[in-house]
């Protein structure tokens, strides 16, 4: 496969770089069945440009799939990059002369993306305090960008009807997810315009530089329009703190900071009552999520002993959902 | 005295064996004979801890339904009336156990798990 990579990248090199650029050090970052990362330097008369290959290996399935295809992801990418909200910046959407299939190239960003490094390594001790202000800037930003055709939109009610279901076909039976879906169906916030979200905003998938902070969102492809409290509860999902549940944001900061840098950027008012509710909604989401992973595992789908190793992460969602409701939400 | 290996026994054999071979294997895999490692030591904590837990969740269970059963009966149970809506969040006595079962079952699934914060009083 990689010989075949590079062989279109090559073609593409001089569409790229100019006449006479060349591409160097490919090299596949990670993969699951569906989607190949690759990392690679076109070295032309530029210089050398460090860039990274996103590219769909299997068919995509609009309707089927939760995420978007990589042409709407570099729109979106375009978008949020027009409201000054930090992105790799496009470089190329492929083209079916271009022998790439489904791709889109972005320049590479450096900086750290494992959240545990983020939340305790001494070397983002320096911008770890303005983290959480800068996230919920950009979170305005974002939900401020004007959103590419044919994304999908969804409230609290239909994502807890979708997670829902899959939990009911799981056979699963958990007191503390079946009192989670109830309370939450029963208390939905009030309704408001979709805006364009990140949809999956949180640590893990920001690129955090030590001397900067937020250097470029990642991820892009669960972007869809709905509740802006969906993006701001999703990054206080206590699974992401990495440790640090005493810091709600992300594991490094305070709802507060989160809340004032967002209204600060010209985001909305929101109350922090319709964030708890998205991270609750948030936590029973990825407690699904775990159930399936296991469920995988259970049906003979996935023979890796990680799968029913995050069966027993369910656990961490529980703790959590069963606290979020005594402390009153 | 010297009788057969215990179950706990096993487990630490299994365990060491793999932290002797992590360091030959490739990242994927020495990532993979982590998750094993883990995976031992919730078995052995189940073993160790599951009956009592198990044994005080059917009482805690038994008693905010006013029922006896077996834990998958009374789970079960109690599952159907939050679907119901019979019982939900303000039903006296339900978040307790519901905190006090799931304290004692991360204690076996992730003991070093930092959870969500209770609200200060």
């Amino acid at each position: 496969m990689q010989g075949e990579v590079f062989e279109a990248l090559k073609g593409l090199a001089p569409t790229l770089g100019g006449e006479g650029a060349e591409i160097a050090d490919l090299q596949r970052l990670s993969g699951g069945a569906s989607m190949e990362t690759w990392a690679f330097a076109l070295v032309g008369g530029r210089g050398r440009e460090e860039l990274i290959l996103r590219r769909r290996s299997g068919p995509f399935d609009p309707e089927a799939a939760r995420s978007v295809s990589l042409e709407v992801e570099a729109a979106l990418i375009t978008a949020a990059s027009a409201v000054g909200a930090p992105v790799a910046p496009l470089v190329h959407l492929a083209r079916p002369q271009d022998g790439l299939g489904e791709a889109h190239i972005t320049r590479r960003i450096s900086g750290e993306t494992l959240g545990r490094k983020i939340v305790s390594d001494p070397r983002f001790d320096a911008v770890r305090p303005g983290l959480a202000r800068q996230c919920g800037a950009i979170l305005a930003q974002i939900h401020s960008a004007t959103p590419p055709a044919g994304l999908k939109t969804v409230d609290a009610l239909e994502e807890l009807a979708r997670y829902e279901e899959v939990y009911r076909n799981s056979g699963a039976e958990r007191p503390i997810l079946e009192l989670a879906f109830q309370h939450l169906k029963k208390h939905p916030p009030p309704p408001r315009p979709a805006v364009l979200l990140h949809g999956d905003f949180r640590n893990g998938n920001l690129m955090v530089d030590p001397e900067q902070g937020v250097a470029a969102v990642l991820d892009w492809e669960l972007s869809h329009m709905g509740d802006p409290a969906e993006d701001l509860g999703w990054i206080c999902v206590n699974s992401w703190r990495f440790g640090r549940s005493d810091r709600p944001v992300g594991g490094f900061g305070e709802y507060r900071d989160l809340l004032d840098g967002y209204v600060a950027a010209g985001g909305e008012e929101i109350p922090l009552s319709r964030v708890l509710y998205w991270q609750a909604l948030g936590s029973l989401k990825w407690g699904v999520m775990c159930l399936m992973m296991y469920a995988s595992y259970a049906n003979g789908t996935e023979v890796s002993v990680e799968r029913p190793m995050i069966g027993r992460r369910v656990s961490e969602t529980e703790i959590d959902l069963v606290t979020l409701l005594e402390n009153g939400l | 005295m010297i009788d057969h290996p215990r179950a706990e026994e096993l487990l630490d054999a299994v365990a060491g064996w793999i932290d002797c071979v992590r360091s030959e294997l490739n990242p994927r895999d020495a990532f993979l004979a982590r998750v094993a490692a883990n995976a031992l030591s919730v078995v052995r904590r189940e073993l160790l801890q599951g009956g009592a837990a198990e044994a005080a969740a059917t009482q805690r269970l038994s008693e905010l339904l006013g029922r006896d059963g077996s834990l998958p009966e009374l789970n079960a149970d109690l599952c159907a009336r939050l679907r119901e809506g019979a019982m939900d969040r303000d039903t006296p006595g339900l978040l307790a156990a519901l905190k006090a079962n799931i304290v004692e079952q991360i204690a076996i699934d992730q003991p070093n798990y930092a959870p969500e914060p209770g609200r200060l009083a």
